[in-house]
């Protein structure tokens, strides 16, 4: 054993261990705190089965009011109208949209996690991805929750869904409006699958596990029969790697048609080709930054700081320098081409955002989307947990700040002066926006009381216990997990198949 | 009226006693993962051929020990996503342009690069739906009534513990031969399972 390995090994024995170090030849242990399966076992299902602290009563005091909140705005916007709210001509998205663009783009992450790093192989998403899948599945919640809202008579929202009526009326499908009603609806159907597949053999666990009668009922009727036969788990497995490859150009596509509603009209500055690859790269922004925000204090109150381990964090800080990166050089773009481009409306749209009546919002966006992620190329500072928890919530506040700057600047101010009106929010807006908070933050910690909040199967394979060592190797306790490296004597053993 | 209500008591009272429980198989449990492989090689070679290993997560490589031959489901899933595909088709062409037609911005009734987003996500829609249900389904899945889940012990499959079971229909099956091979092959306790 090298000295690296023996480093290592010790890593993952110290609880809360500093795993971030890198050596090329060895991967890091990605659980610590000198933990076996049960250890994994006994501290997911353990944050469930305690009581639990004291903060997730207040927390969820305060998302039930602001639940209560939405509930009270919904209920005076339908029994008004859409005047309650700041929208006006021009500007006929406000907040409904701006909140619904916001909340799609928070979802994104976690399919990334649970399909794009499962098809890269990065097994350290295993601790993180089933509370950024929930986080997807409860964002997209709040995202669809708005332009149902928003349509004015909430009752025709099924006009939206090619259902046959009496009227002989069918959905417009040369619209991207309507793109948007499918992108949408398949990315909520498939996160969902993913989600609850996922969680079948962990709420077996819970199953097991389960004192009380309503529990084991409940969570028998959830687990289906779940009894972790190798056939299942093949058939699983491969059922698992389709959805992923599935799900992987869904997440793409999702914004990028969400984009489309934008560059498919011909306002300045939103009828632009990079549009699908910028609205992109910003949701994947927004959605870790929230993964982020919702992880640190997690983790830090359930207990789970073994198994969501510094590293975690510090690679999810990683993902939002990158992308954050890369929605910074989307605004350069953006402003390249209205320079370069010569049409003189969309030079106009740009130093209208950076200089006219929302030049503060711009700037917001500048600040917390491309200035304050900066500050995760230290190590220092990006493995400090409270700097990374500051630096996403900017970059969360910057998301939403760039939908508002890029929805109400077009509309406010297009081509004719004559026809240019602002936008402010009335205090109905504002409280709708608050109250989609208290929705998510419902739904979440209702998730964090009661389902795994980490894949506990998955966890599992990536812990060295879980590999046959057989002893070959120059290492048999090492401490990672190679997935390409089976050794498998039985490769050209003839097939069959019992039952 | 009397005559039916004796008829019913010595019904009642001549009722069989309850069927004594069958022999559903044998668990032998294991505490790593590599003593599991290497008792499902020594079951494989023995000759048994209903049998299974049950595990708290996919032990990568048991496949090819115990037999498992691939799934069919990703043709299953490949048909049923081709049928979306062409079914997402078949409705924008229908409803835009054979039921309804009607001009809207001088766009053409029925053109393929305005019909793929939808025909994109209807094919993931469908495809994703398969997988998951045709999974579940080729697993007989639910199922909540299974002979294991009456044992204590295994339990455990679903946190730290690998187990073999046999079936008791199998030909090579004899309760204590079979009892006596699972503990040479390593197995920590043996256990009946009822059915």
């Amino acid at each position: 054993m090298s000295e690296a390995s023996i480093e290592f090994a010790k890593i993952a024995r110290e609880s809360d261990a500093d795993n971030t170090t890198d050596d090329p030849r060895f991967r890091a242990p990605l659980v610590v705190g000198n933990k076996d399966f049960t250890g994994v076992t006994a501290t997911v299902a353990g944050v469930s089965e305690r009581k639990p602290p004291p903060a997730w009563y207040i927390a969820f005091g305060i998302s039930l009011s602001l639940l209560g909140l939405l509930g009270a705005m919904i209920g005076y916007l339908f029994l008004t109208g859409v005047g309650v709210w700041g929208n006006n001509q021009p500007a006929s998205w406000g907040f409904g949209i701006v909140n619904f663009v916001f909340w799609v783009g928070i979802g994104h992450a976690g399919t990334l996690i649970s399909a794009i790093l499962f098809l890269f192989r990065q097994n350290w998403r295993t601790g993180i991805n089933r509370m950024a899948e929930a986080m997807t599945i409860f964002a997209v919640v709040c995202a669809g929750m708005f332009p149902g809202i928003h349509v004015g008579r909430p009752w025709l929202a099924y006009w939206l869904f090619p259902i046959p009526n009496q009227m002989d009326m069918w959905p417009q499908f040369r619209s991207p409006l309507l793109w948007d009603v499918f992108a949408v609806g398949t990315y909520a159907t498939v996160s969902l699958l993913f989600w609850y597949t996922g969680m079948v053999p962990d709420i077996a666990t819970f199953r097991d596990r389960a004192k009380t009668k309503p529990k084991q009922i409940i969570y028998g009727i959830l687990s289906l029969g779940w009894n972790g036969s190798s056939r299942h788990w093949h058939r699983y497995e491969r059922a698992y790697l389709i959805l992923a490859a599935l799900a992987t150009p869904l997440v793409l596509s999702v914004h990028s048609v969400v984009s489309f509603d934008f560059a498919v009209a011909q306002l300045p500055g939103w009828h632009t080709t990079i549009f699908p690859p910028y609205f992109v790269a910003g949701a994947i922004f927004g959605g870790f930054a929230m993964v982020i925000v919702l992880a640190v204090p997690a983790r830090e109150l359930f207990g789970l700081k073994d198994i969501i381990t510094k590293r975690h964090l510090e690679n999810m800080a990683k993902i939002l320098l990158a992308t954050g990166m890369m929605v910074g050089y989307a605004y350069l773009t953006e402003l390249f081409i209205a320079a370069y481009g010569g049409n003189r409306h969309e030079q106009f749209t740009f130093l209208n955002r950076a200089m006219g009546p929302y030049a503060w919002a711009y700037w917001t966006m500048i600040f917390c989307n491309v200035v304050a992620p900066q500050l995760m190329w230290s190590k220092r500072l990006r493995t400090n947990v409270w700097v990374l928890w500051i630096v996403a919530m900017f970059a969360n506040v910057g998301m939403w700040f760039e939908r508002f700057v890029i929805i109400v600047t077009s509309l406010t101010r297009d081509f004719l002066p004559s026809s240019w009106h602002a936008f402010w929010p009335t205090w109905v807006d504002l409280c709708t926006l608050a109250g989609s908070f208290g929705l998510f933050m419902t739904l979440f910690l209702l998730f964090c009381r009661y389902l795994p909040t980490v894949a506990m199967a998955e966890v599992k394979t990536v812990m060295p216990q879980a590999h046959s060592h057989g002893g070959h190797g120059p290492d048999e306790r090492r401490a990672d997990y190679r997935p390409d490296e089976h050794h498998d004597p039985d490769r050209d053993a003839p097939r069959f198949a019992n039952r | 009226m009397s005559t039916q209500t004796q008829e019913k008591n010595s019904t009642y009272e001549s009722a069989p006693p309850e069927a004594p429980p069958q022999l559903a198989g044998l668990i032998g449990e294991f505490e790593s993962v590599d003593g599991v492989i290497g008792a499902a090689r020594k079951v494989r070679a023995a000759g048994y051929k209903i049998w299974d290993v049950h595990s708290p997560f996919p032990i990568h490589g048991i496949d090819a020990v115990i037999g498992v031959r691939p799934t069919i489901l990703p043709w299953i899933v490949l048909i049923i996503g081709l049928s979306g595909c062409g079914g997402g088709l078949a409705l924008q062409w229908f409803c835009n342009a054979y039921d309804y037609p009607f001009m809207i911005s001088g766009k053409p009734f029925f053109s393929l690069p305005a019909n793929i987003p939808i025909i994109f996500e209807s094919t993931v829609l469908c495809s994703a739906l398969t997988a998951v249900f045709g999974m579940f389904g080729l697993n007989r899945l639910p199922l909540h009534y299974n002979p294991l889940f009456k044992s204590r012990r295994f339990k455990r499959v679903t946190d730290d513990r690998f187990f073999i079971f046999i079936d008791a229909s199998d030909g090579k099956f004899d309760e204590k031969g079979t009892a006596e091979f699972l503990t040479s092959a390593g197995a920590t306790a043996v256990e009946r399972i009822e059915d």
